[in-house]
């Protein structure tokens, strides 16, 4: 009846029979290997930039590999619309409960249920970590350290850099070099433009952003057309997704990926190593054995799952000796400043996020706060910008409707800004259930000062660079996060850690977490392209281990 | 303010490039949903119908847009966001205490359902319930400011801009795969797009 939650898509799995949906074709399908039940070597519970990258490689170097999402396999040719309410269909949108001083929004703005995971949606800014932001304790004196070297990261980079083909500049003004993007940079948009001038005058650097969307047709996809709906899923396959990028590769190498397959609990044996999945498919509960299972459903759903995984022997979750489990959760801020400019901005147009810059990254003096921050140009959709006037302006009724209608001359920057790690941040278990029977994740999160004064100063900046580009009537919108990080950190040892630099459990051996859960800080850029080196890095260790004889 | 694109209307693309079959079988399904409750009942549904009509108000000269359908359906669906603060019920559940305790303040204020006070009266008790001033026992235990802003702000106004009147008004681009956009920079626009209208 209502295309907002029921789509048939959501009880119907298009993966079986030896084959699985062909997300660059309409109609179309790739052949694919299935295990049954039979024991696997790994179990993959989720599909995004943690899950689909993992599967991919480990599928390559011939390990039987089974990878399973929640949500549900699409072909964006066919299924995506022009839309914002009707792709709801791609978030997370299952309970959960959020408090904390600043409770988070989740869904939409983080949160993605699909084959693909939040890659279908997201806005595929692709930036490397500023090198020092993986030891930001050791060199910047604040945080905690990553178990990992920046340049063994810096390799990770370049390959998840060549296979999702990211359009970038040909010089990139911070940090150490970094070969030449794959494909040449987009056009900027308008928002890009008042980003540029606002920072030559303020006398800072800029560039246009290193971005998942193509720049030239590759393969069966077409270049991106500018149509705007990024966020809400590229339906002309341009959008370098794990959807239309890993999963493909994986299905090719071996993986089956199963769809609408929800793992509700990690069996664990008496010796206290896993066993599989209980997961509920088509209507019921399965178990899939396996050698080893990987959690990467991202830093609420994984936490969720190690905790509703408790057992006699593991009575605090599994893989929780530490205690940390659930603790840390990080995001990013995301405060904006908006003006009003004479010439039409139209920010519906192309990527939301053509221009950045990186400087508040790089530098750190001049900061009463620890942390860096980047900044980058905006193109609000308008459901999307309507809920953001009415929440930051207190705006409803004909205001409402007439600031709506001046949307066209309005342009805004906004952050991505480090939270830095708190334990008092985190994931528990609540105590209703979904619709799987499974307890519901509580989310508690409170900004600390270091993040409020953090905030001020970069939507002060923000409001002078619009400002300097003769924009008037300037806000703030002080009230956004976005990106989610830590709740399974890695680190040197078990007790300050859950899993190690292979993301491998202290406590359970064959028991791994792939995804942005890992991150022991959040640096000050968009996390995906961490992620996937990181899962890339991930299976090159498990190669390595294994041809050791020390899986 | 007045609408600065009158002859700009985004469903006259509808055959056109930029749209999609699946957009158009979306839009079409959307535009002709009916405001029929199985969960409401009709006091409900009146109370909601003024809600949406002060808080998302109709655009001028356009073809209104059917928002308080959209809601219900929404609420019928019991339909979430994937969050919502800890002790607010889920969308069904606090959409029915709310619009209850918003018709017993109006009774309470004016003595008549909040479908029949005027227009002033209703955006005043709108007004102090937007800033946390309602505190009527109708309430219970749901915190009115933080269903206004959590709960009913993003519901009508979600709805609202989900349809193609409101996306002619603001002059929005609407629908636009497979065409997309050539000119992106400042101050250009394709011939596809909204003409803006100088007063």
């Amino acid at each position: 009846m209502i295309d907002q939650r029921h789509d048939t898509l959501d009880h119907t799995p298009r993966c079986g029979d030896g084959r699985a949906p062909d997300p660059l074709v309409p109609a179309g399908w790739l052949p694919m290997r299935e295990y049954g039940e039979d024991e696997v070597d790994f179990v993959i519970v989720g599909t995004g930039a943690g899950g689909a990258p993992l599967a991919a490689k480990l599928a390559e170097q011939g390990f039987s590999v089974i990878a399973m999402d929640a949500g549900a396999f699409f072909r964006p040719l066919e299924d995506f619309a022009s839309d914002e309410m009707h792709q709801r269909k791609l978030y997370w949108t299952d309970d959960r409960l959020v408090d904390g001083d600043n409770p988070l929004q989740l869904g939409a703005n983080n949160s993605g249920k699909a084959v693909g995971g939040s890659t279908i949606h997201f806005a595929m800014v692709s930036l490397r970590f500023r090198p020092e932001h993986f030891a930001s304790r050791s060199k910047l004196g604040y945080g905690v350290d990553w178990p990992i070297d920046w340049r063994e990261m810096w390799r990770y980079y370049e390959e998840v850099e060549r296979m999702l083909h990211i359009s970038g500049p040909v010089r990139y003004p911070w940090g150490p070099k970094r070969p030449r993007y794959p494909l040449r940079v987009h056009p900027m948009n308008a928002g890009a433009q008042y980003l540029a001038r606002g920072a030559k005058a303020l006398g800072i650097d800029w560039t246009e952003t290193p971005i998942a969307t193509l720049s030239t047709p590759i393969g069966k996809a077409h270049p991106c057309v500018y149509r705007g709906f990024c966020v809400t899923g590229c339906s002309t396959n341009a959008k370098q997704s794990a959807l239309v990028t890993w999963i493909p590769r994986a299905i090719r190498a071996g993986a089956e990926i199963r769809d609408l397959a929800m793992v509700g609990r990690i069996e664990t044996d008496a010796s206290g190593r896993a066993t599989g999945v209980h997961y509920h498919r088509a209507d019921a509960w399965h178990f899939q054995k396996a050698r080893h299972v990987v959690a990467a459903g991202y830093a609420i759903e994984t936490p969720r799952l190690l905790l509703n995984s408790a057992n006699a022997a593991q009575p605090d979750g599994l893989a929780n000796s530490s205690g940390l489990v659930g603790r840390n959760l990080m995001v990013q801020l995301n405060q904006a400043a908006w003006g009003e400019v004479d010439k039409e901005v139209r920010a519906y147009k192309g990527p939301p996020s053509l221009a950045i810059s990186e400087h508040w990254n790089y530098t750190d003096a001049g900061k009463d706060y620890l942390g860096g921050w980047t900044y980058m140009s905006q193109g609000p959709l308008p459901a999307q910008w309507a809920r953001t006037l009415a929440r930051t302006r207190g705006l409803w009724g004909q205001a409402l409707v007439d600031e709506m209608n001046r949307a066209n001359h309005t342009v805004g920057l906004k952050m991505v800004g480090e939270v830095l790690p708190n334990e008092a941040n985190r994931v528990t278990l609540a105590d209703e259930t979904d619709q799987y029977g499974l307890r519901i994740p509580r989310v508690t999160f409170s900004y600390s000062d270091n993040e409020k004064r953090m905030m001020r100063h970069a939507v002060a900046f923000m409001k002078q660079s619009l400002e300097a580009t003769g924009a008037r009537d300037t806000w703030d919108q002080m009230d956004d996060t976005c990106h989610l990080g830590g709740t399974a950190r890695m680190g040197r040892n078990a007790a300050t850690s859950v899993v190690d630099a292979d993301g491998r459990s202290w406590d359970v051996p064959n028991l791994w977490v792939c995804d942005g859960s890992v991150f022991p800080t959040v640096g000050g850029v968009n996390p995906s392209l961490t992620i996937q080196a990181l899962a890339c890095r991930t299976a090159d260790r498990i190669g390595a281990l294994a041809r050791r004889g020390e899986l | 303010m007045a609408d600065r694109y009158p002859d700009y209307d985004v469903l006259a693309k509808w055959d056109s490039p930029s749209f999609n079959d699946k957009t158009r079988e979306i839009l079409h399904a959307r535009m002709k949903l009916l405001p029929r409750s199985k969960h409401l009942g009709e006091a409900r549904v009146a109370t909601l119908a003024r809600l949406v009509q002060r808080v998302t108000p109709q655009p001028e000269g356009r073809a209104p847009a059917n928002t308080l359908a959209l809601v219900i359906a929404k609420i019928d669906a019991d339909a979430g966001d994937g969050f919502r603060p800890a002790g607010l019920p889920r969308v069904r559940a606090a959409w029915q205490c709310a619009l209850d305790a918003i018709n017993a303040e109006a009774r309470e204020g004016h003595g008549a359902a909040f479908a029949d006070i005027s227009d002033a009266q209703a955006d005043v008790l709108l007004k102090a319930l937007s800033e946390g001033q309602l505190h009527g026992a109708a309430w219970g235990n749901l915190d009115a400011r933080t269903f206004w802003s959590w709960r009913l702000i993003p519901d009508l106004v979600s709805a609202h801009w989900a349809h193609p009147s409101l996306w002619s008004a603001m002059g929005f681009g609407g629908p636009a795969s497979p065409r997309g956009y050539l000119r992106q920079q400042a101050g250009y626009r394709d011939p596809w797009e909204a003409e803006w209208e100088h007063a």
